[in-house]
């Protein structure tokens, strides 16, 4: 357990709280912010050298330690080319990305090994995210094995706990098993635990539920909210779900064609959208209750 | 009129090894000339299966068990080779799941459309490289896809445009039904919009019958005329879309319902449905959903529930069922059907 008074994590209780600390050694220091600061990305098209096409256009935010926020917008808004840019896949043609004292924007490879085991991301799609080769248990022992110098016993007591963390249990059946046999939802699951395997500050889930069946995607909701609850880091959710950012996020960021057109508290923006693309988000809802707007006024 | 009347389907996976997988079990359906249904489950819960076998669609190791299809009036189930073939024209069609990559990567969407047309043309029919172009492009304009589309591969359009695609392919033959199996699930919301308008307008211009597919049961009430919601391979509720939003009968379906809320509202409360469907290579005696019903008594696990009239719909669940006020005779039984 950490002794340390600055700690940011709540929950003291959690078994993974406790057991991530004595496993990595450090101390739980305050979770650093994540600050975006004038960043833009171009890209250039093949064969037209002035062509040039701007995915991300002068975004700036700043995710504090804990909170959670999420950027919207519809495909090609530039949300994914957001969250390469802060998990360091890619640098910003412009601006700069700061996580604590560390700029993300000019990381080397070794910088980025380290950076890496603070900020997780999870995939959009659990069937493209997981070797089909590896057991669960292979997978989310990487991490463990990799980041956090853990002997192969200790790695395997940390899945274990990560697998019940996710709500796999019993968490000895699952490691066995391979991707082919679990359900997306289940999939899923194993994605946020290999995520939370380093106990990382930062999580970028991109469009973590976009690919489950609608009645999986609430508990798969609960339980980000309730790990950021407990373990107290931070989440950047990208989305085009004006229904699960409203669950999981505080605040909301709207980006259309690479700018940021609107952003605040998500329950606000949301009852009083102010910009027409974030109208048109909230139109495009499919919700069964008939009362969210005329359906066939388009011709 | 009934234009499409299955009774009794019966669709199995059987493999030499391993166990028979009942897929769809003893589905009873009608849709009506240009009436617009819905099918509505989560994954794995038989509604592509039972689409697949409603347009001949099935492939080993699935076959169709028993029950009889009648398409217009002809025995569709047993149809084979040529008799099948002419079907397609002019009968019944699919847009598929995955039609953002049914369509062939190397292939211009014209020579899809080309290719389509060709191959079922009435004998006599001008297939000119000119008629040819000017049908395709008027389908092209039918999705509202620019003609420009037609000289492009698949690579080179968007998610949205490539589903287009694949509904201007199966509106070529001009079909009485056309089953579109999740059509929009791989898309945003903007662009699952603008498709879902496209499909509605279609339908009401064209007046084809059609069976939307999906598991979002958000994007089918708003588009269909009559929901029916599967569950392991069973119907367990069918109901006009605008009853079966105000007004689920089956616990099921009040569970997918409560998977839904208004992101404006002041309070979100988000529903699921905890556990999974169950294993389809077991035939327990009681109702499937028993495991998972907040409502299951005694009778649910050891008797089948059998579809019955409640109000507008029919629903097979014991505990609800036993909120009508008289037993349906069965007279009033095939009405409803």
């Amino acid at each position: 357990m950490s002794a340390d008074p600055d700690t940011r994590r709540t929950d003291q209780h959690h078994p993974l709280a406790g057991g991530a600390t004595a496993a990595t050694g450090r101390p739980r220091p305050v979770v650093p912010s994540l600050v975006v600061t004038g960043v833009s990305k171009t890209y250039r098209r093949r064969g037209h050298r002035k062509n040039v096409v701007t995915a991300v256009d002068d975004v700036s935010f700043t995710v504090t330690g804990g909170a959670a926020i999420g950027l919207v917008g519809a495909s090609g808004s530039g949300k994914s080319t957001l969250a390469n840019l802060i998990t360091g896949s890619e640098r910003p043609t412009r601006g700069t990305i700061r996580f604590g004292d560390l700029a993300v924007d000019r990381l080397n490879a070794r910088g980025l090994r380290s950076f890496h085991s603070q900020v997780q991301m999870i995939f959009q799609d659990p069937y493209g995210a997981l070797n089909p080769l590896h057991t669960v248990e292979y997978t989310v022992t990487r991490p463990c094995q990799n980041f956090l110098g853990l002997s192969a016993t200790q790695a395997r007591v940390r899945v274990h706990e990560l697998l019940e963390t996710v709500g796999l249990t019993p968490a000895a059946q699952y490691a066995a098993k391979l991707p082919h046999q679990l359900s997306g939802g289940q999939r899923q699951r194993v994605v946020i635990a290999r995520a939370l395997a380093c106990d990382p500050d930062l999580i970028v889930a991109d469009e973590p539920v976009s690919m489950l069946d609608v009645s999986l995607r609430a508990d798969v909701l609960r339980l980000l909210a309730q790990l950021r609850a407990e373990r107290g880091l931070s989440l950047l959710y990208i989305t085009h779900d004006l229904l699960s950012a409203r669950v999981v996020t505080d605040e909301i960021l709207v980006l259309n064609a690479g700018r940021v057109v609107e952003r605040g508290p998500t329950k606000a923006v949301l009852q009083h959208p102010q910009d027409d693309y974030t109208k048109l988000l909230l139109d495009a809802v499919a919700t069964p209750f008939a009362d969210h707007g005329p359906a066939d006024s388009q011709p | 009129m009934a234009l499409l009347e299955a009774r009794g389907v019966n669709v199995v996976y059987s493999t030499r090894r391993g166990p028979r997988i009942w897929s769809v079990r003893d589905v009873d359906l009608t849709v009506d000339e240009g009436e617009f249904v819905g099918l509505v489950g989560e994954s794995g819960c038989g509604k592509t299966t039972l689409g697949h076998a409603l347009t001949r669609m099935l492939r080993p190791p699935g076959h169709l068990d028993s029950g009889r299809i009648r398409f217009d009036g002809t025995d569709i189930a047993t149809l084979e080779g040529e008799a099948l073939r002419r079907q397609r024209r002019n009968g019944f069609a699919i847009v598929l799941q995955s039609g953002m990559n049914a369509l062939n990567p190397v292939r211009t969407v014209q020579h899809h459309l080309g290719d389509v047309l060709k191959a079922h043309a009435h004998p006599g029919e001008d297939l000119s490289a000119a008629a040819v172009t000017r049908r395709a492009t008027d389908l092209l304009d039918d999705v509202h896809l620019a003609p420009d589309v037609l000289q492009r591969y698949p690579h080179e359009l968007s998610g949205g445009m490539r589903q287009r695609v694949s509904i201007a392919l199966a509106l070529a033959l001009e079909p009485r039904l056309i089953v579109f199996d999740e059509p929009t699930t791989a898309l945003d919301v903007i662009v699952q919009r603008a498709v879902m308008q496209t499909i509605k307008e279609l339908q009401r211009a064209r007046g084809f019958s059609a069976i939307l597919i999906s598991h979002d049961l958000g994007v089918v009430l708003d588009a269909t005329d009559r929901v029916m919601v599967m569950y392991a391979g069973r119907i367990v509720e069918d109901q006009p879309s605008p009853d079966l939003a105000t007004g689920p009968h089956h616990p099921y379906t009040e569970a997918l319902l409560s998977c839904y809320a208004d992101p404006r509202a002041d309070e979100v409360h988000l529903g699921g449905i905890p556990g999974a469907p169950p294993d389809l290579s077991m035939a327990p005696p009681g109702c499937s959903f028993t495991a998972r019903c907040p409502l299951a008594e005694e009778i649910c696990a050891a008797h089948r529930p059998q579809l019955t009239k409640l109000h507008h719909g029919l629903v097979a669940c014991h505990v609800r069922a036993r909120k009508t006020p008289a037993s349906p005779t069965d007279q009033e039984l095939d009405h409803v059907r």
